[in-house]
């Protein structure tokens, strides 16, 4: 484009916050192959995440867990016409660099799969490409963005079936949140210091009593029942991992999941898209999981 | 009307930032998800989203036809970008027996400015509203229109902004800028239809 007045500019915090604003209400799916990210949009998933395995897969089989082939990540993008997010290692600026050269709508720098720096997650104002982190509370979120994050996800536990985390992660950000814009002004510089965040993004977030970015939830949502209730505990969104294709028939489950995020608040749509769906993922509950096998603890 | 009732369909998309901009252009705004809460309204915005989705939930809840039916009985109606696609009479690069509801006389191109990495802040001029910060994300552009469909703005050389009658559509998304002169100028479109 060329106009003799304005250049287009591209990359900024409104253009990377705003395509999450765009993904509000909807569910993005996770996906390993292209046929898989087909059936997502067929169920009328928002954008779909690519990625090597699914975390339920991740933890059975062990080892390290890295971003997907790029040979994947491509044939996923030609498949669909809606958003393809793709998943970086925390810290691993170098496998981020690839994917934005891929053309990845977001990257999901991910506790899913095993961090590549055990002291700092990537800077991501350095990025066209906007990045969503997870965060388990509320200073977690923040130093995210302070970080250049654009979107924040509860983490849950991934690749569980087990929303509890999930649960336990939104309820702990929406009362930090709570409590945060209730505060005394000369309180907010002993809070930013609590919250290990920049002074100026906590006093903005006390005025708003929200995040400046979108928040969705992710980690353990299988059935439409799950997001529901994490859209009535204040998520903006869904992320669906495993709970779609380790489920007995994806596509229903799929678009079952979609329907409930709408109409999250009305159970009657609840109760009818639930019906049939045959079998959910097994799933695992966390308790058993032993702690340093836990993916929501990595990051910080 | 000088207080018109303006819904916002909220299958999906930035449903909330559309309905601040509809209040502070003086209208009263409302979540549209149910046939009948589209009986309440005398306009209605199609936020920003995935076109795909809302054409899907809007099939599933019975609201594609009564939508398409208010639109052909002249209900006024604005969409950004997932919204100009969805009252885009004909669109390229949809899915799969993609549907719109139509309205407006245009071919409209899906995602056509590009993937995420494209995505872009630029100023634009529109009839009356001079210097508005246009925000694209993986926006479609206007590829051709009919005879009673005016262009109020061009990026580049390419369509942005339309209106025909009481229909308009931008390829931008004014609802996450806080400027209220575009939803300001459907309010008013409202109150003279």
């Amino acid at each position: 484009m060329s106009s003799p007045e304005t250049t287009p500019s591209v990359g900024t915090a409104r253009v990377k916050r705003g395509m999450a604003e765009m993904l509000k209400g909807g569910v993005i799916m996770d996906v390993v192959t292209p046929d898989q990210a087909k059936i997502a949009e067929d169920a009328g998933a928002v954008a779909v995440m690519a990625l090597e395995r699914v975390p339920a897969d991740i933890r059975a089989q062990g080892g390290v867990s890295r971003m997907s082939d790029p040979d994947m990540i491509d044939g996923i993008i030609s498949a669909v016409s809606i958003p393809v997010m793709a998943k970086a290692r925390i810290g691993h600026f170098a496998e981020a660099q690839v994917l934005q050269s891929l053309g990845v709508d977001y990257v999901d720098e991910s506790e899913v799969l095993t961090p590549a720096d055990y002291a700092n997650h990537i800077d991501k104002w350095r990025f066209t490409v906007p990045f969503v982190c997870g965060a388990t509370n509320l200073g977690e979120a923040l130093r995210r963005i302070t970080e250049g994050a654009a979107m924040i996800r509860s983490k849950g536990e991934a690749g569980t079936g087990d929303v509890s985390n999930a649960v336990t992660h939104m309820r702990t950000i929406r009362a930090e949140l709570k409590r945060l814009s209730s505060l005394p002004e000369d309180e907010l510089y002993v809070a930013a210091k609590e919250l290990q965040a920049p002074y100026e993004l906590v006093a903005e977030v006390a005025r708003e009593g929200k995040l400046p970015v979108v928040l969705f939830t992710a980690g353990g949502i299988a059935t439409p029942a799950d997001a529901a209730m994490m859209m009535q505990l204040g998520a903006e969104g869904v992320f669906v991992g495993s709970g779609i294709f380790k489920s007995g028939n994806p596509a229903q489950r799929a678009a079952a999941i979609v329907k409930a995020t709408t109409f999250f608040d009305d159970p009657d749509v609840i109760a009818k898209v639930s019906r049939g769906l045959g079998e959910a993922m097994v799933g695992i509950n966390v308790d058993d999981i032993p702690v340093p096998h836990r993916l929501a603890e990595r990051g910080w | 009307m000088s207080t018109p009732t303006v819904g916002v369909l909220a299958l999906q998309g930035d449903v909330r930032e559309h309905a601040r901009s509809l209040v502070e252009s003086g209208a009263v705004a409302v979540a549209v998800r149910r046939p009948e809460e589209l009986d309440q309204v005398d306009a209605l915005v199609i936020p920003g989203g995935e076109s795909t989705t809302m054409w899907k939930l809007a099939v599933a809840f019975e609201m594609f036809d009564p939508i398409q039916q208010r639109v052909k009985a002249g209900m006024p109606a604005y969409g950004s970008c997932a919204g100009m696609i969805m009252l885009a009479d004909r669109i390229e690069g949809g899915i799969e027996g993609q549907q719109t509801l139509g309205g407006l006389d245009m071919v409209v191109r899906r995602n056509a400015f590009g993937r995420q990495v494209d995505s872009f802040e630029y100023d634009l001029d529109l009839p009356g509203i001079q210097g508005f910060r246009a925000i694209f994300i993986r926006a479609p552009w206007v590829e051709s229109v009919g005879n009673d469909v005016e262009v109020l703005a061009r990026a580049g050389d390419r369509i942005v902004a339309v209106r025909q009658g009481p229909l308009l559509a931008t390829s931008f998304h004014p609802e996450l800028t806080g400027d209220a002169r575009v939803h300001s100028y459907f309010v008013e479109m409202v109150r003279e239809l």
